[in-house]
């Protein structure tokens, strides 16, 4: 264990500790003790900065399952150090945040810290874990984590509905992921990802390349909320907004992210990948905008808006990994995409984080965050107005703001898509800059929607629970001022991250493409000249304003009242219909009556042995060694036949336990036939006892009933019975063909040889019960004594409350 | 005799299914008792009937009977003999306490 691993796990060491905090030390808000951990480790993860941006990497493993090759091994690089510091650096300004949300009387905080921890950890777990196992099992945490917190209110029914969906969604991609990742292993034999990007012919060369690819995205595109994967995010709204703003706008929505800029490397150059990632990207920005412009609820638009940004960035992977295509990483055209992506993967966390940030602060300062009550908040919230501001307009991608950056390389990119000429991008690439536009148009539509309803207008009292509306604390707006501050300075000066984050991040995605020595050009210019980038800004500046300005007109129409994603109905119905499904196909099958299971038991039993017989060809029969049939053998037969099928008929007891009982002496006549007088004395006594034990519970069982008359059920039953007769009678014919047509000596040689010499008796039966066998006779001596004991028990207890006494 | 004695195994199997069916519990009380009967026939058939003498080394013939299935078999008959009388109790109870031995309107419980 390294001071990385300890770094890491320690958020779940810490989480033990929590409740003590919160029980031994209520005066303190619990976040306080919370907060030193996540800012000591951004700090610890700051000292990493010269190592990865002079290229190096660094890799500690521990092992934890050496002989299947898991091993607990840290990998930090570019990509990853981006990650660990995204997810500290938040997180100590989410908890700083959180101290002043959560009330430290009315809420649970160990709860609420606990699993923020485990949440923390799970994903520094994620982002520096190069072991796919290890990254699975951290996860698979971040899943559960999640869903504790979005139902940390759980007696609110939307709250536990949030928490069941996302966690419903997130671990069917997860287990799909598994899936992938354990097809990685049988392509490679490793779980290393270093080794598998090392070893990568044999992935781009396998026929399961495709199927290994799909099951990754699953998980990947399930934990970002990609389309149409991304309904449990709105719904996850229900949690605490520090939550929200930590985990569904920051970092654990961005795991996918993660995941698929870190698998580029072995996916990439593959027109499917490409494809794949880009469109579903595409698809999520297109859909989440245009979501987001119909929702009154300020969380709810950013729930959409994080959809359509997480889309981007996907979008913007996707193109990116052509790069891999041309193996070429001097030609910007390529690289440019995923500069953008790593930009925006950054000025997202900032100005989503400050977003959501006010969004709580004004739901805890005026009760509501339903756009359609708010207004005219901006004299009353000055500092929150302006954060919102300067929030949106980056959102917007308006200048001086950091997503008006990442905004004109994203077109950039999708432009220079066009011209790849790789993958039928010369017929179909034109859609790529198309849609990214007309989605850019929502977007600042959104935007504008979300300032101007919240923060100008008439302020409406009326509407609002609270008396008295007043700016937030100063405590609850250092986190938002800091991201809003964050969100200027990269804005003005983007070039500071330039080569100490972003580019170790890009050669962490694209690794393999530079030669050695070499560095991605990474310079960010705020001006381009006038490349249709900029037009292409003007055009949504304008046509975005314009929807907004007609809101009035198109406010009415359905599309704007619906609220709801039509993919709900999709999982609603679907997930109705499961269980509806399930409990219809139980009520069919389990009905309760033993006559229906033990017809199921013998139809798959004649089913199963027939089918055998039929397909092996296994039915046989040898008439060579049959044993000749004494004239009285008939005479027997045909009495024991006869007493055997008048059982059913008889509806008399005396008569059906005299008749079995004839049947039981006729067997016993049979063992003297075949030359076993052991059998016949005991079967003869065994007979008479049981006919004895018949007539001594006979005065106490009831009178035998002709059965009721069902004309399907008596066909039904007769078929299953000569069914099962008729297999039983193939069973023993062939049987006994094979075993006299084998060649194999008996067994029974040997006892009869040694019956005398090495047991010294002449009954070989006796002796073999008693000397050869002897285990089985104790055993079943054991099976009669049980007997015995249960039946004493049964006719001697008799529990409280039952009918007889 | 294989045959002859396989085909009356197949009944024996056939009129117990069809009793193992019925409403009474009664009635499947006696399939087991007949099916048990059928188990062990097809336990000596299949070894084939008749090689010669009793297993009496007494005998000093030159062949015997097969010893070894029949002394499975005798195991089987005591089994199935203490099985056959719990069932039998067990129904006898069952009529007792619930004053019923039709397995249909035995059928479900409370708390299912």
């Amino acid at each position: 264990m390294t001071l990385l691993h300890w770094a890491t796990i320690s958020p779940f060491l810490l989480a033990i500790f929590i409740p003590f905090f919160y029980k031994y030390l209520k005066k303190i808000h619990t976040g306080w003790f919370v907060l030193i951990l996540p800012l000591v480790l951004f700090v610890y993860f700051l000292s990493f900065i010269p190592v990865t941006s002079s290229g190096d990497v660094i890799l500690r493993s521990v092992p934890w399952v050496p002989s299947l090759g898991i091993n607990f091994a840290l990998y930090i690089d570019g990509l990853s150090l981006l990650f660990a510091l995204l997810i500290t650096g938040i997180g100590t300004l989410v908890v700083l945040y959180s101290i002043y949300y959560l009330s430290k009387v009315k809420e649970k905080l160990n709860n609420f810290y606990v699993y923020l921890l485990m949440f923390m950890g799970a994903m520094l777990g994620v982002v520096l874990s190069d072991n796919i196992i290890v990254i699975y099992v951290f996860w698979e945490v971040t899943s559960i984590a999640s869903s504790l917190l979005i139902s940390y209110w759980f007696h609110r029914e939307k709250s536990t509905y949030g928490a069941q969906k996302s966690m419903f969604i997130t671990v069917f991609g997860g287990l799909s992921m598994l899936g992938g990742f354990s097809l990685l292993y049988v392509m490679t034999g490793t779980f290393s990802i270093r080794e598998i990007i090392a070893n990568v012919e044999l992935v781009t060369g396998s026929e399961l390349f495709l199927p290994a690819m799909i099951l990754v995205l699953l998980g990947a595109f399930t934990k970002s909320a990609q389309f149409p994967f991304h309904i449990w995010l709105p719904d996850a709204m229900e949690a605490p907004t520090p939550v929200s703003a930590y985990l569904h706008s920051a970092t654990m929505v961005k795991a996918g992210i993660y995941l698929v800029a870190r698998l580029t490397a072995v996916f990439g150059g593959s027109a499917e990948w490409f494809w794949i990632i880009t469109l579903a990207g595409l698809t999520t920005l297109m859909w989440g905008s245009v979501s987001a412009i119909r929702q009154k609820d300020l969380k709810s638009i950013l729930a959409f808006s994080t959809i359509s940004q997480l889309g981007l960035i996907m979008s913007l992977l996707g193109v990116g990994s052509a790069a891999y295509y041309f193996n070429d990483g001097d030609n910007a055209l390529y690289t440019v995409a995923i500069l953008a992506a790593v930009f925006h993967l950054i000025n997202h966390a900032t100005f989503k984080g400050s977003l959501f940030m006010t969004a709580g602060i004004i739901d805890h300062e005026t009760g509501t965050r339903d756009i359609r009550k708010l207004g005219g908040l901006m004299t009353i919230m000055p500092v929150t107005a302006t954060i919102s501001l300067v929030g949106l307009a980056s959102m917007a991608g308006l200048p001086p703001f950091n997503g008006f950056l990442s905004k004109e390389l994203f077109f950039t990119s999708m432009l220079n898509a066009t011209e790849f000429g790789i993958f039928s991008l010369e017929s179909f690439g034109i859609i790529l800059p198309v849609l990214a536009w007309i989605a850019s148009v929502f977007t600042f539509a959104y935007c504008l929607i979300m300032f101007f309803k919240t923060f100008t207008g008439k302020f409406k009292p009326e509407e609002l629970d609270v008396d008295h509306v007043h700016e937030a604390p100063f405590g609850m707006l250092v986190s938002p001022i800091i991201l809003g501050l964050l969100v200027v300075v990269f804005g003005l000066f983007p070039n500071i991250l330039a080569y100490s984050l972003i580019e170790p991040a890009m050669a962490a995605i694209l690794p393999g493409i530079l030669a050695p020595g070499e560095v991605f050009d990474v310079y960010i210019h705020h001006w381009h000249g006038f490349v249709p980038e900029l037009f292409m800004t003007i055009a949504v500046v304008i046509l975005g304003t314009l929807i907004f300005l007609t809101m009035k007109k198109w406010s009415k129409s359905a599309f704007y009242q619906g609220e709801r994603d039509i993919f709900n109905q999709v999982y609603d119905g679907g997930y109705d219909g499961l269980v509806k499904g399930a409990q219809g196909i139980t009520r069919i099958q389990m009905t309760g009556r033993l006559r229906d299971y033990f017809m199921y038991m013998c139809s798959f039993i004649i089913l199963v042995l027939g089918y055998t017989m039929y397909r092996y060809d296994v039915f046989s029969v040898d008439t060579s060694n049959l044993s000749p049939i004494d004239p009285y053998m008939w005479v027997i037969s045909i009495i024991f036949i006869g007493s055997v099928v008048s059982v059913p008929f008889i509806n008399n007891r005396i008569g059906v336990i005299i008749v079995t009982g004839v049947a039981g002496f006729v067997v016993a006549l049979m063992f003297v036939v075949f030359r076993a007088p052991d059998l016949a004395l005991t079967q003869l006594l065994v007979e008479t006892v049981t006919v004895v034990l018949f007539m001594l519970v006979f005065y106490h069982l009831p009178k035998l009933k002709k059965e009721p008359v069902n004309k399907r059920l008596s066909v039904l039953k007769l078929i299953i019975s000569v069914g099962f007769g008729a297999i039983m009678t193939m069973v023993s014919i062939s049987a006994f063909a094979m075993g006299s047509g084998a060649g194999f000596p008996s067994i029974s040689e040997y006892f009869i040889e040694n019956a005398k010499e090495l047991a010294g008796g002449y009954n070989i039966v006796n002796v073999i019960l008693v000397d050869f066998r002897g285990l089985d006779t104790m055993l079943e001596i054991l099976v009669l004594g049980i007997a015995a004991l249960a039946v004493v028990t049964m006719i001697k207890l008799r529990l409280k409350g039952s009918e007889d006494v | 005799m294989e045959i002859l004695m396989s085909i009356m195994i197949g009944i024996v199997f056939t009129v117990s299914i069809y009793l193992f069916l019925s409403r009474s519990l009664l009635r499947v009380t006696l399939a087991t008792l007949l099916m048990s009967h059928g188990v062990h026939l097809l336990l000596l058939t299949m070894s084939g009937l008749q090689r010669g003498a009793s297993p009496f080394l007494n005998f000093q013939a030159d062949a015997y009977t097969d010893p070894l299935p029949q002394a499975l078999v005798l195991t089987a008959i005591v089994i199935s003999f203490g099985v056959t009388s719990l069932l039998l109790v067990m129904a006898y109870r069952t009529f007792k306490v619930h004053n019923t031995d039709d397995l249909d309107e035995l059928r479900g419980s409370a708390d299912e």
